[in-house]
């Protein structure tokens, strides 16, 4: 599920919304940077919006992508820091 | 956590650290204070553009204020908390929303909780005959 094995190198891996894409940008979006289309668009009732990224679980680097997680219930935790105790 | 895990939630840890920082965490300090450590994915938003589309991004400081969100099976997002950085979150509040998701999704939509509603405790069947008349079946704490 969402865990595919990341083959790292020096390169540093960062993921990102999944979706969106300045190609994709709808007519009232246009004249619009991409950075203010991804100003938030969440809301409660609205699908969550995709995305994959890089994570360490299980003792290894994996990618991770919400939508692999479609057919379970997921709480998704933003947090400030690692190293942080709040 | 693994009070979530018994609930068949999924856990999703993000914070713009990277996936080698997130593995030092765990190991040098999570898993000395939880058997385990952390037992669901960390991941990393290093660029904080998970983030700003979730509307928890604070581009001054660089970082991810504390959001939660409860995502159901068919990937809809059921509910949003999010908190400055100096005020932590209570995870029995966590706990009590997820259950109370789940009934009502279990009844597909027949039931709702009310205020304050505990498992176990009586939910709401809204409907005509329930107009007016949800003190006979519910009073405040």
């Amino acid at each position: 599920m969402g865990e595919e094995e990341l083959d790292l190198g020096c390169a540093r891996p960062t993921g990102g919304p999944v979706g969106v894409q300045p190609d994709q940008v709808p007519p009232e979006r246009e004249g619009k940077s991409i950075e203010e289309v991804r100003k938030p668009m969440v809301s409660v009732g609205k699908k969550a919006p995709d995305f994959e990224a890089p994570a360490f679980y299980e003792g290894k680097f994996k990618k991770i992508k919400l939508s692999d997680y479609l057919g379970k219930w997921v709480v998704l935790y933003f947090y400030i820091r690692d190293f942080t105790f709040v | 956590m693994s009070d979530l895990k018994k609930l068949g939630v999924e856990v999703l840890s993000m914070s713009v650290d990277s996936i080698y920082t997130h593995k030092i965490w765990q190991e040098e300090e999570l898993s000395k204070m939880v058997e385990g450590g952390f037992p669901f994915p960390m991941l990393s938003d290093a660029g904080g553009k998970v983030g700003q589309v979730y509307g928890v991004y604070d581009e001054d400081a660089g970082v991810e204020n504390r959001g939660r969100f409860i995502i159901d099976p068919d990937g809809v997002i059921q509910a949003i908390e999010i908190l400055t950085p100096s005020v932590g979150r209570n995870d029995a509040e966590l706990f009590r929303q997820v259950q109370a998701f789940q009934l009502v999704r279990a009844s597909k939509g027949k039931e709702a909780t009310p205020a304050a509603w505990q498992p176990g405790e009586p939910t709401l069947k809204p409907g005509p005959d329930l107009v007016g008349k949800v003190w006979q079946v519910w009073k405040p704490k």
